[in-house]
């Protein structure tokens, strides 16, 4: 068996409100492997996106082990779990999270800019991924001048740009109408179909469907898993 | 990240909120812009002293009755503590000095001078020829007074621009000839000097010179108030200086109850004087400068809270705390650095009018300040912008994404 992507060991995060502790992940055990296409599926407040924050790098678990590519990532200091979101963890947002005074290229480039990749280079990636999701006339538009479709592949441009293994995606239809909905999850799964792993969280259940593996989250554990059902 | 790169997100990041950005720079230009205008200023005045000194004469030694600073023990100060006067006859034992060129006595008070029936208050000045050269004074038209022995009292005055204007207003023609009365005395007026426009404390338009004898008997006293000493070159001042201490005591009984300062002495005074002054307006100038650095503290603060979800954004695509800090303190210092620049034309383009304004004062800005101010600026900008800075780079990325702009 290859190493998996993704290896979470009775991972444990609560959080501190007031004076009651939420349990946000209690325990959670979860490998994902490369190339998997995955739905994660339950109700708010279920510990979704702890998950997402966590699996993306963002949070710290208070217990238990995270590999990442075979490496353990809990123990690294802020900074090289930075470089490693920059190279490998690609994030795409419900609400796209589009720098609004920057242009449509501008924000896709932002990934290329942290990492330091010289303007040429930038400019000639950019120009790609453009032209690949069909947004070449779009590059100077800012964001506001841009539908919400058109938004969202702009994201999931900049989300790509660095060509991560992982893709995270929260809610990434929440914002749009079912048929762009139904376009940006065609242009997602298109990336999975090129060996990219794709975890989403949704809550519709008509896209967690189409996902080959689907996660169900209840109460800071899984519920179900459909891997483990087959 | 490529500092290119920073410089250029900071850019963008403070062009996208257009208003807060110009209002910080405004501030820091005024700052800046202060800073060169009050140094201009200070330091124009100080020219201004300067010149004035230098235009008394050149090589110029002040003799004074009385010694300001302590000196050596010497008996005679024992038995008494009056000063010695200062008379015509040291005046004229100082020529005999070979670091001296040109020695002239004055004695100096106020009487009333009528002419042409009209009355004016004026400060008579006692003295001799050689006071012309020494002070390098200009004759409208006559002559000096003559080259006589100095215990003559020839009655004759020069007057001064001023004083010649107004007892002479309605006569046509020239004043020389004519009849002066000062104090019980007939003078003839044998010479009426340039109007000079200015002069330290004592303006040679409003005086009258008679010769020193003369004002001796009108005045009534023996002693002189000042004698005025040229030494022969800039290098024999300080010659000099001894030469006429050593003679004085000897016609003192050995008794040091002079005061010998030389033009370079005075000069030197007045230029700290006048230094310090412009140090204190460039510092009172610095807290405005100070006050736009809260300013653009205040600025990054609102942007950090602004764009908190950017700066959650930027983590989650790679951005190191580094990344973050250095992105902030690029904007603080683009702001402080184009408000630098801006003041510095706004602070050059004051002094060119001042200057314009006031031609007599040479308002150039000091290169010290100009650096100084630039310094400051940027530093203020950068010392407030690192609060800001570091507030964002501590961010925590997932609590930053998800609070609300």
């Amino acid at each position: 068996m290859p190493t998996p992507l993704i290896q979470l060991t009775a991972i444990e995060r609560s959080f501190h409100l007031g004076d009651s502790t939420v349990h946000a992940l209690q325990g959670l055990n979860l490998t994902i492997g490369r190339g998997e296409y995955c739905a994660v599926t339950g109700p708010s407040g279920s510990g979704k996106s702890t998950l997402m924050n966590l699996i993306g790098l963002l949070d710290r678990p208070d217990r238990g082990a995270y590999e990442f590519d075979g490496r353990a990532v809990t123990t690294l200091s802020d900074d090289e779990q930075a470089r490693l979101r920059s190279r490998q963890i690609g994030f795409v947002f419900q609400s796209f999270h589009l720098v609004p005074r920057l242009s449509a290229a501008d924000n896709i480039a932002l990934p290329l800019i942290l990492a330091g990749i010289p303007a040429p280079e930038r400019a000639e990636r950019v120009a790609q991924a453009l032209a690949s999701l069909g947004l070449a006339d779009r590059a100077r538009h800012r964001p506001d001048q841009l539908s919400g479709g058109q938004r969202q592949r702009v994201a999931i441009a900049r989300a790509t740009i660095m060509q991560p293994a992982l893709l995270l995606a929260d809610e990434p239809t929440g914002n749009l109408d079912r048929a762009t909905g139904e376009e940006v999850s065609r242009l997602l799964e298109g990336l999975h179909a090129n060996g990219m792993t794709l975890i989403i969280v949704t809550h519709d259940p008509h896209m967690a469907r189409r996902a080959p593996r689907q996660l169900a989250m209840e109460d800071g554990l899984l519920r179900s898993d459909s891997a483990g059902a087959r | 990240m490529q500092t290119v790169d920073l410089f250029r997100f900071a850019r963008a990041a403070a062009l996208g909120y257009p208003l807060r950005s110009a209002l910080s720079v405004l501030a820091m230009a005024i700052g800046v812009a202060a800073v060169i205008v009050l140094t201009a200023l200070g330091d124009s005045a100080r020219q201004y002293v300067v010149n004035q000194f230098a235009s008394m004469g050149s090589n110029l030694i002040l003799v004074l009755p009385g010694r300001s600073a302590t000196g050596g023990f010497s008996p005679a100060t024992v038995i008494t503590k009056t000063p010695r006067d200062l008379t015509v006859d040291d005046a004229h034992a100082l020529r005999r000095s070979p670091a001296v060129r040109l020695v002239a006595p004055l004695v100096v008070g106020n009487s009333e001078a009528n002419a042409q029936g009209r009355t004016r208050p004026v400060l008579v000045a006692g003295t001799v020829t050689e006071m012309l050269a020494i002070r390098h004074y200009r004759l409208a038209e006559g002559h000096f007074l003559p080259e006589t022995d100095w215990q003559r009292a020839t009655p004759v005055a020069v007057l001064g621009a001023k004083v010649h204007g107004e007892l002479f207003a309605g006569l046509t023609g020239s004043a020389l000839g004519q009849w002066i009365q000062i104090g019980d005395r007939r003078l003839r007026v044998i010479g009426v000097l340039a109007p000079s426009g200015q002069g330290m404390g004592m303006n040679s338009d409003e005086l009258v010179f008679v010769p020193v004898s003369l004002a001796q008997s009108l005045f009534n006293t023996y002693s002189l108030f000042r004698i005025l000493v040229e030494a022969r070159r800039r290098a024999d001042i300080d010659a000099a200086k001894e030469q006429v201490t050593e003679i004085l005591k000897i016609r003192h009984r050995g008794e040091e109850d002079v005061t010998v300062i030389g033009q370079d002495a005075i000069l030197g005074t007045f230029d700290r004087l006048f230094k310090a002054l412009t140090l204190a307006v460039a510092g009172i100038a610095a807290i405005s400068l100070a006050v736009a650095g809260i300013l653009i503290m205040n600025v990054m603060l609102v942007a950090v809270a602004q764009r908190t979800q950017e700066i959650g954004l930027l983590k989650a695509l790679g951005a190191t705390a580094r990344h973050i800090r250095l992105a902030f303190l690029a904007e603080a210092a683009l702001l402080s650095s184009v408000g630098a620049l801006f003041g510095l034309a706004l602070g050059h383009g004051g002094a060119w009018i001042l200057r314009l304004s006031f031609p007599e004062f040479p308002t150039w800005p000091p290169d010290w300040a100009v650096i100084a101010g630039l310094v400051t600026a940027l530093s203020t900008g950068l010392l407030f912008g690192a609060l800001p800075a570091r507030k964002a780079a501590r961010l925590n990325p997932v609590e930053a994404l998800m609070r609300h702009a």
